[in-house]
Formats: C-alpha cells, structure tokens, sequence
C-alpha cells in the first residue's frame, strides 16, 4: 500500500545543515498496522510529515496506492489526499466549528451529498469513536481523549484507504490511550484500513502492532513483529523498551564536553 | 539571487545584503498569496468550483455590520472636528459659509475613505492575523491542505469578498456620516443657514469624488486583507509570534494604507 525508498531528508542551510532522515526505506502492508517508534528527535514525526506531503524530500520515493507522490503538485496532491485520513496529535480540529461542522467539513467540501445524508454519516462516525451526543460542542469544551476521537473521526469521514496516525496516544490518560488503541484495531481489521502510526507509547504500540519500525537518529535499529522487537538483543532496542535512563541511547543532548564548556566560561 | 549577485563583487556578509533579501521575500511572499486569493476568489469560481457564500455572509456581519459603531462614531467626530478647524480660518477670509464645502470635499476625497480604513485595519486587519496566526500555530491550516482543502479557498476568500464589498460600504456611511457632523455644527454653533450651507456644499462635491474614495477603499480593502493574512500564513512557532505578527500587519498595513492613497491621490491629481 505505502512504500517509501531511499528517503532522505535534512533541514538548514548549508554549514548548519541537519540530516534528519538518511536512507529511509519502509513498507506498510495493506489492512496491517504499522507503528514507527522511536525516541523525540528520531525522526518520526519528519517521515509522518513527508508521508503526507507537508515537506518534501531532498530524495527518495513514496509509493502510496501505486503512485510515486514525494513530487506531486497542487491538483495532483489534493486527489492523493483525498484517499487518506490523518489524525493530528493536538487533534488541530476547528476551533470555530462545532464537533458535527468539523467532521461534516470533509463531505462538504469533496463530496455532492445533501446535508441531510452528510448529517447521517456524522452520527455514524461519532457513534464508531463512541462520542454520539457530542454534536454541538465546541472543541474547546472537550477533553483531551475527546478531541482526539473526534479528530479521529474526521480523519475516517471520507472513508480512506489510509490513515496517519501522529502520536494518538500522547498525553492520554490510560484508558483513553485503550480506547484510542481499540479504534484504531476495530478500524483497521473491519474496515481494512492502512494505519501508519507515529508514536513513542510503548505498550500501546506492542498491542496494535502488526509491524513495528524503531528508529534512532534517522536510521532503523529494528524492524519486526512487535514478538521479534521484544526478543531483539540490540542494547539500543532494550534500552527503549524498557524506559532505561543508562545504555547506548544517552541522556544529554548537548554536543561538547561539560567539563570543558565551564572551564571556558570561568575563563571569561 | 540578490545573495549571489552581492557574492560575485566580493562584499558578501555586508548585513544590507540580508535585509535585502528578506524584503523582497516578503514581498514575493505577499504577491504571490494576493495572486492565489484572487485566482481563487475570481477565476476558480467559473471552472466549476463555485464559492460557498455562508462563510462571506458570516465574514460580511464580522467585518461589516459590527464595525459600523466605530466607523460611524470616528467620521461624524471628524466631521465635527473638522467644522470647528476651518471656521477659524475661513472667518478670516470673510468664508464661513464655506465651510460646509470645505468639509464636504474633504471627507469625500479624502478622510471619509482613509479614516474608515485606518479604522478597519486596526479592527479588522489585526482580528484576521490574530485568528489564522493561532490556527497556523496549532496545526489546522496544516490539518486543512491534507485533507485537501485550499487554505487560500477556504479562510482568506471568505473574508476578502467580504471586506472588498464592507469597506466601500462603510465609506460611503462614513461619508454620510462626516457631513452630517459638519452640517449640525455649522447650523447650530457657527450660525450658517443651512440652506446656504447645503447649498454651497453641493455646488462644491461632485459624483467624481465619491467615486475615486470608493475605489481607493476598494484597493485599501485589499491592501487590509492581504496584508493581515500573510502575516498570519508566515507564523512560525508559538503564541509569541502571533503576537508581534498581528502588531506588524496593523503597522505594515496602516503604511501602505496611506502610501496607496498617496498614489491614488497624485494619480488624481495629475490625470485630471
């Protein structure tokens, strides 16, 4: 369904130029769901973003559906669109719409049905993420699991192939994280939908899993069923499973020595 | 291109080279979003995707209807004002009658159109910025263009129809306005008759003013809309950005408001 060869992507201009992504190759199966996890500034959320076509890669291919989109234009991006939904990890729902206007916008804007069957679809989509009865809030009146089920629910209102899921976890509490991960199970073994998701919850990804791809500073470490992650002996793989403040992955960021970056300040 | 022209004579670094650059950013930036709403707000609509006009409605009463408080309150001041400055000086000449012409002139001209649109850049210019600046930061003008949805279509279009029909709208009630407030001083605390006061006022005004403050509000409108979106769709970052955003497009705006009708005007001047 999604292959991706040979992406590359980095960001800045030339001395301070940042490779994000190196030599990225995926394949996301049809129906299955694939969870691409991994550390903050691993590069995650930079294939989600180029996956769905908010950056472009410097080079490599993204196959979606058969057709190579990394280098489609505006008439040619939008009809690919169209064949797949994305759930944001703030939700970024409309502020000024209600729940019901927000999951409508999707049909009325790319589809001819009268509003009373749109108004139908509404109520099928908030009944499958459970929130039916919430039409006419605003989302600032919602909960943060809420939104996202809402988000979720517009990301599915014109029924895609494929959904994107960016971080559908983060910041839930434990049973809102069950919750979000049933529906995006339901969805994807009922409806045969492609799920990508983009997440670094652990737990959660082992549970949805039909493939997970964990990566480290724009390359991947791992790649299996969530059984072959589990059993993997790289100490960089342990490290992240078990949550371990010591091993290879290291705590600090910072690029120079301490030691010598305060003798240079004492200097001063 | 102006980075590698400056390269190649060996001054680059000079910090003018950077300004530079970033000026004509911005303003390819701003021609190339003014190019977009106007293909979208004129063109798409005949190639079969026809606007949807309950947004434009809801914008009209936002930045129309709304506004009229305001607008009216300013132009009739001003009018007021502007009755109380010349009668000083017309008395002198031996003219007070005149100053019913003079505000006349004046308001339609001039001050009718470029107060209301000062007004509305400050109003409505800064709640454009501040409202798409925040839905730029938290991801939904992201979230519309992968559902496919034209931001430019969907946000900017609405609110330009609406302005490019409000803004001519209020002048015209600004123009009103004005006169009004120079012809109830004029009658009641100057002591003109306010037949010869009207007289004198319409042998002074004619069709063609109104006419060039219409179309100069319309080029304000669009100056006002463009403007403020822009400053909004180049928002990188937090709520910081939106902030100083905002404040920028009501400056940028009010500037070109008045450089546009320094244009219009000698325009005018010259050509007739």
């Amino acid at each position: 369904m999604i292959r991706v060869n040979n992406l590359r992507k980095s960001f800045g201009e030339d001395d301070k130029r940042i490779t994000v992504l190196e030599d990225f190759n995926a394949h996301m199966e049809k129906g299955q769901i694939t969870s691409i996890i991994g550390g903050s500034g691993s590069g995650k959320s930079t294939i989600l973003k180029l996956l769905i076509g908010a950056y472009r890669p410097d080079s490599g291919e993204i196959w979606i559906d058969g057709e190579e989109v990394s280098q489609l234009k505006d008439e040619a991006i939008s009809r690919v669109r169209k064949k797949f939904g994305t759930m944001f990890q703030t939700g970024a729902l409309f502020n000024s719409l209600t729940v019901e206007d927000n999951v409508a916008l999707p049909m009325r804007e790319h589809t001819n049905l009268n509003e009373g069957t749109i108004l139908i679809m509404v109520k099928m989509k908030l009944e499958m993420v459970g929130l039916r009865g919430a039409e006419h809030l605003k989302p600032a009146q919602l909960s943060g699991g809420m939104i996202k089920r809402i988000a979720l629910a517009r990301a599915i209102a014109l029924d895609p192939k494929i959904v994107f899921y960016d971080e559908p976890s983060a910041g839930l509490d434990p049973i809102s994280i069950g919750v979000i991960d049933k529906l995006i199970i339901d969805l994807s073994k009922k409806m045969g939908i492609t799920s990508v998701v983009v997440t670094h919850e652990i737990p959660s990804a082992m549970r949805i899993s039909d493939k997970i791809i964990m990566l480290f500073k724009g390359e991947i470490i791992a790649e299996g069923t969530p059984e072959e992650i589990r059993k993997s002996d790289d100490p960089r793989v342990i490290q992240f499973i078990e949550g371990s403040p010591d091993g290879p992955i290291p705590f600090s960021k910072s690029l120079t020595d301490y030691g010598d970056e305060l003798k240079e300040m004492s200097r001063v | 291109m102006v980075r590698s022209f400056f390269g190649f004579i060996g001054r680059r670094g000079f910090e003018f080279t950077a300004v530079f650059e970033n000026f004509f950013k911005e303003i390819s930036g701003l021609y190339n979003l003014t190019r977009a709403t106007l293909y979208c707000t004129f063109i798409e609509p005949f190639r079969g995707k026809p606007i949807k006009w309950r947004p434009v409605w809801t914008q009209m009463e936002e930045v129309g209807v709304k506004s009229t408080t305001i607008v009216f309150l300013v132009s009739f001041l001003i009018g007021v004002i502007l009755a109380f400055q010349s009668a000083h000086q017309l008395s002198r000449l031996g003219a007070l009658e005149f100053v019913g012409a003079l505000v006349g002139v004046a308001i339609l001209r001039e001050l009718g159109p470029l107060m209301t649109a000062l007004v509305m850049a400050g109003r409505v210019g800064a709640a454009f910025t501040a409202e798409l600046g925040t839905m730029k930061v938290s991801d939904e003008i992201l979230a519309l263009e992968i559902m496919a949805l034209n931001p430019v279509k969907f946000l900017i279009t609405p609110r330009f129809i609406a302005l490019l029909i409000m803004l001519p709208c209020l002048t015209i009630m600004a123009d009103l306005m004005g006169i009004l407030g120079g012809f109830l001083i004029g009658t009641t605390t100057l002591g003109i008759d306010p037949v010869t006061y009207v007289n004198n006022s319409l042998d002074a005004m004619v069709v063609k003013d109104v006419v060039t403050g219409l179309v100069k509000s319309a080029v304000f409108a669009v100056i006002i809309v463009m403007v403020g979106s822009y400053m909004a769709f180049i928002i990188e970052g937090g709520a910081e950005m939106v902030g100083q955003n905002t404040r920028s497009a009501v400056v940028v705006s009010m500037i070109l408001v008045i450089i546009a009708d320094l244009v219009f005007t000698s325009l005018f001047f010259f050509v007739t």
